[in-house]
């Protein structure tokens, strides 16, 4: 074949020459012409300082500060530039001896001789302004100014997070950190780790032999300013967190508190928990390991991360889906002998009046009440199957946040578990399961688990008769700023209002009804506090505490879950610490001193649990 | 096949030695940008120079496995390569592991390999195989094929995403300009991305008149003044009744207005073109028409299309945004870093720029930072001119080809090592965009150096075979 285009390589190889010449005009530029690149004498060195900005602070929905910085300096050395100087000066301002002195400076040299290293982590402003009147004599040390997070509260340690030091993984991953910088690793830090970090910023100095800083390298051409990172005000209440905190005490378990027109988080309780200030500086890694090694667990966030099963609290979900399915009504009645028995089948019940109707069987908690409406929700005429009841049941729990992360703007939500119909399918195999074969569903038992935030949020959709927001943390992204789009759409969740009504006034008569009341640990004279008690079963010891409730009745300004662990029945202990919250919220002081000092006085440790 | 006994004595030993003198010298070079003098042994394994060397190594087994294999081995599983990369640029995708936010890699225990950089070899011996096929060299038929096989890894690996490596498989181009693309082609592409880039800088109207202004010139030179003068006349006309129309009655933007002056402009102009059967002046007329219809466009779909966060990275590329901790920044160290090299530079192991680590990648996209600065100017043109000389070096050997298969194929490592070698040391120094590929042959890492010196030996074996073909 004849090369017709032969000639076309001429202008390749002239492509060649000018990509050439293009380069090496530009390095001749930069390298010989332009002389704000030069660093004019030999002993001159280039020394780059990054401004860290002051991370974002914290406030509380009240505009209280919770969360604030506070200065500190390392001491960085570069070990070739340093020469011959007083050591014993250098240590009795340093605090050090002799054998620490040349421990560290081996430590840094081992590092790298040329580039910087931390020569002493996070000294104090009194020190630093002693060492940097004599910073002259000390050729190749300097100071770079940090910040440390500090706490107006020792509260809400998970809810806030830490900060801590940026991990290799992450180095590699993200080229905004360099090793040594601090970066969120839990809770609101974490999450909002973006807005609270800022920018940081470059000084490029030009340093003499003397380590006097002779100014800054080109005039300044190359350095950039740090931005400080946007403040944020959080929905907690830090009060009534601080209160929930010192009910929890000695106790296990978890208070979430939520705003039900907002979907406001007011407190997210914890307990064990521990003080934030623990977790800041030099002694957070030792701190740190001393947590961590606790049989308690206290670094666990148990709010968002503790599946239990949700007990008797489940029977409203049950209440709500029988009547928005038209097989119940809230006048139905259903008899109860000591509980519910079908065929060898037998779920107990303790001792009240029979029949009940609705509004009675929540208020007294009867099983046998709900075993029945939880069978008539599965044995829908309207569906082809148990199994596609289920299905429908399922997805009405979904609608209310179960089963799935709820999208809380914090680290480490867990998702629950509501079973699916493959899982009974995979366990009894397929369709070859009945409504009395999962009938501990009715009554919250059973292969199911729900966090204490997904039933706070729960008492939240009652609350507001059906719609939510999904629970959030942060309520405005700087000074003027908004939450984010994601917590002001509002979620319905295919329960009508008016269904609402029955399961409500059941769980007012659970708090405020007569004999045979669950609830009336949480009685309040002045306010319609609406509840309902539960028990976790555990397998492993004593039954969890368990209360869910909103307050007032009519224009609801507070929706509560209260967990205790091994604390038995829920009446015992979450219900009357439920009542002190909501009373502490509501009308700014507890009067039922009594009450507080049942709650703060009783030990329960898991280790009880053993006896 | 018996020949390759003497294979010895017909390998080009003038690349071969450029090759190795490459790899020596980015050694040398990635040693002094990760230097450390409590870690002195160069062969410390857990050091980045001393892994590199392994890869030096295990390169120079690669290349003589390559050169003992037959030459028709690669002409006749050309596809058969290129299948494969396809299916493993396919399978990162899926099971890749993530660096730097592009899942471009397969990790094979404590190993990392980049499929990208090797499947620039299986495209080059496609695509030089798909051009050997043909009976005639350019047209539609040929070259719209010949794009679809340089394209289809382009957008596989666009989608890890990993725009460097895409960007490098424009190389390809050069192939098909040797091979007989069509001219206009690559006016019009270029013209394309100049007309994209000033509309972005410089807004639409300036470009806009700036495109009318050049159309007059070019009908100008080609048609004499007195058509131009005529051509102007008609522009001048419609042009008022658009200014009018569009302005005063429909509100549109003067970009606009002057589009559908030319349209109006050309309804008229055609009818007279037509009947002269003028050759240049049509063409002067599609290329303006087609420019500004295209800035429109680009416009439209800037603005309207393409999300924020997209614009804000296009802008920070072109320099129009400026972000200290992003691109700008890198580029700020880079440059502070080879500037002060100064004529003769720092030193080896003297630079102290580098030695801060604020320049980025330093061993990888950034190796030329630590020539610039220990080697200065001198250093600089020393690296330069080794890379013109292999270049020509290639090309000679692809010009001495006899067949359309190894002369594509040649074409193609030349290409590449041309556009790598160009953005690399380009983007460094503020010639172009930072754009993340390696300096072949300089940059730490084991796949981006097996990649090319398995581009390299494979020409350098078929070169040694070419009197084998019978044509
Ligand atoms: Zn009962």
């Amino acid at each position: 074949m004849k090369d017709r285009y032969a000639n076309r390589k001429y202008l390749i190889m002239a492509l060649v020459l000018v990509a050439a010449l293009i380069l090496i005009a530009r390095l001749f530029y930069i390298q010989i012409i332009d002389k704000t690149y030069r660093v004019s004498a030999a002993n001159n060195a280039l020394r780059p300082v990054m401004q860290y900005p002051a991370r974002g602070l914290i406030y509380d929905r009240n505009g209280e500060l919770i969360v604030y910085n506070q200065a500190a300096y390392d001491l960085l050395v570069i070990p070739i530039q340093t020469s011959a100087f007083d050591t014993s000066r250098f240590n009795e301002i340093l605090g050090i001896s002799m054998d620490d002195f040349r421990e560290r400076m081996k430590g840094a040299v081992s590092y790298s001789r040329r580039t910087p290293s931390v020569f002493m982590k996070m000294i104090s402003s009194e020190t630093y302004a002693l060492l940097q009147e004599e910073m002259y004599r000390f050729p190749g040390f300097y100071v770079q100014a940090r910040t440390l997070r500090k706490y107006t509260r020792p509260v809400a340690a998970h809810l806030l997070g830490y900060v801590g030091e940026v991990d290799n993984k992450l180095l590699a991953r993200d080229r905004y950190y360099r090793s040594g910088d601090y970066i969120g690793v839990s809770g609101i830090e974490k999450s909002y780790e973006e807005e609270l970090r800022g920018t940081k910023g470059v000084n490029i100095f030009l340093v003499d032999v003397h380590n006097n800083i002779k100014g800054s390298y080109a005039d300044g051409r190359y350095d950039t300013i740090a931005i400080p990172g946007t403040n944020l005000w959080s929905t907690i209440d830090i009060s009534l967190q601080e209160y929930g905190e010192k009910l929890m005490q000695n106790k296990t378990g978890s208070i979430v508190v939520i705003e039900p027109a907002t979907g406001e988080i007011l407190t997210l309780v914890t307990s064990p928990s521990y003080d934030p200030n623990l977790l800041v500086g030099r002694i957070r890694s030792e701190n740190f390991s001393l947590l961590q090694a606790d049989t308690v667990k206290p670094l666990f966030d148990r709010a968002l991360m503790a599946s239990y099963p949700p007990g008797s609290t489940f029977k409203i979900m049950n209440g709500l889906i029988g009547l928005q399915e038209n097989v119940i009504h809230p006048s139905s009645l259903f008899s109860c002998s000591n509980g519910y028995h079908a065929g060898s089948l037998t779920v107990g019940c303790h001792t009240h009046n029979s029949p009940l109707d609705l509004q009675e069987a929540v208020a007294q908690s009867c099983n046998a009440w709900f075993c029945n409406a939880f069978r008539n929700i599965l044995e829908n005429q309207r569906y082809g199957s148990v199994q596609d009841a289920f299905d429908q049941w399922r997805e009405y729990l979904v609608a209310f946040g179960f089963g799935n992360k709820l999208g809380i703007d914090l680290p480490n939500e867990l998702p629950g578990f509501i079973p699916t119909r493959s899982y009974y399918d995979r366990y009894y195999g397929k369709d070859r399961w009945k409504a009395l074969t999962i009938i501990s569903l009715a009554i919250g038992q059973g292969e199911i688990g729900a966090t204490p935030l997904q039933m706070a949020n729960m008492a939240a959709i009652i609350a507001n008769r059906g719609s939510f927001y999904i629970p959030h943390v942060v309520k405005r992204v700087g000074d003027n700023g908004s939450p984010s789009p994601l917590y002001m759409q509002k979620y319905i969740t295919g329960i009508s209002p008016e269904n609402f009504e029955p399961v409500i006034e059941g769980m007012e008569g659970a708090v405020n009804g007569g004999s045979g009341s669950t609830a009336r640990g949480a009685r309040l004279d002045s306010i319609i506090i609406c509840g309902k008690t539960g028990t976790a079963q555990n397998p492993h010891g004593k039954d969890h505490s368990i209360f869910v409730a909103f307050a007032p009745r009519e224009n609801p300004q507070i929706a509560i879950a209260v967990y205790v662990e091994n604390a038995g029945f829920g009446s015992t202990f979450a219900a009357p610490i439920a009542s002190l919250m909501i009373e502490e919220y509501l009308t700014g002081q507890v009067r039922r001193k009594y009450l507080e000092d049942y709650v703060l006085k009783t030990v329960i440790t898991p280790d009880a649990k053993e006896q | 096949m018996q020949k390759s006994s003497n294979i010895l004595g017909r390998i080009d030993w003038v690349t071969v030695m450029l090759w190795l003198a490459m790899m020596i010298m980015g050694w040398l070079n990635i040693y002094a940008a990760v230097y450390n003098e409590q870690h002195t042994s160069i062969f410390d394994l857990s050091q980045r120079y001393g892994k590199q060397l392994l890869w030096i190594g295990a390169a120079i087994v690669l290349a003589v496995f390559v050169l003992v294999t037959d030459n028709k081995f690669y002409f006749f599983f050309a596809w058969v390569f290129y299948g494969f990369f396809l299916f493993l640029l396919l399978m990162v995708l899926i099971i890749g592991k993530e660096i730097n936010g592009a899942k471009a890699w397969f990790e094979i225990g404590s190993f990392s390999l980049q499929p990208s950089e090797f499947a620039k070899f299986a495209t080059g011996l496609a695509l030089a195989s798909f051009l050997n096929m043909q009976r005639q060299s350019s047209g539609l038929r040929v070259m719209v094929p010949a794009t679809a096989i340089i394209m289809a890894p382009a957008v596989l690996i666009a989608l890890q995403p990993d725009m460097g490596s895409v960007i490098t498989y424009f190389a390809f181009f050069v192939v098909l300009y040797r091979e007989g693309m069509s001219i206009w082609v690559f006016v019009s592409v270029i013209m394309a991305v100049l007309l994209f880039l000033l509309s972005l800088i410089l807004g639409n109207l300036p470009v806009a008149i700036g495109l009318v202004v050049m159309a007059a010139i070019a009908l100008l030179v080609t048609s004499g003044y007195r058509l131009t003068l005529k051509a102007s006349v008609i522009m001048a006309v419609t042009g008022g009744i658009a200014f009018f129309t569009g302005h005063y009655l429909l509100d549109l933007d003067t970009a606009v207005i002057i589009t559908l002056a030319v349209v109006l402009g050309g309804i008229v102009y055609a009818w007279y073109i037509y009947r002269l059967r003028l050759r240049g002046p049509a063409i002067v007329y599609v290329f303006l028409l087609g420019g500004l219809l295209y800035l429109l466009t680009v416009d439209y779909v800037f603005h309207n299309v393409i999300q924020p966060h997209q614009q804000t990275r296009i802008n920070i590329m072109l320099g129009i945004e400026d972000d200290p901790f992003g691109e700008g920044y890198n580029l700020n160290q880079s440059l502070i870093s080879i500037g002060s090299g100064g004529v003769t530079g720092k030193g080896y192991l003297n630079g102290t720029q580098t030695k801060f680590k604020f320049v980025p990648e330093q061993s990888t996209d950034f190796i030329f930072c630590t020539v610039g600065e220990e080697w200065g100017f001198i250093g600089s043109v020393v690296v330069i001119g080794l890379f013109v000389w292999l270049l020509l070096r290639l090309l000679m050997l692809a010009e001495r080809q006899r067949t359309t298969f190894v002369r594509a194929y040649g074409y193609g490592v030349f290409g590449l090592i041309l556009v790598h070698f160009f953005i690399n040391i380009g983007m460094t120094i503020g010639v172009v965009p930072v754009i993340g590929i390696p300096l072949p042959f300089f940059s730490y890492g084991g796949s981006s150096l097996w990649g090319f010196t398995l581009l390299l030996f494979v020409f350098l074996r078929l070169d040694a075979g070419r009197t084998d073909y019978l044509g």
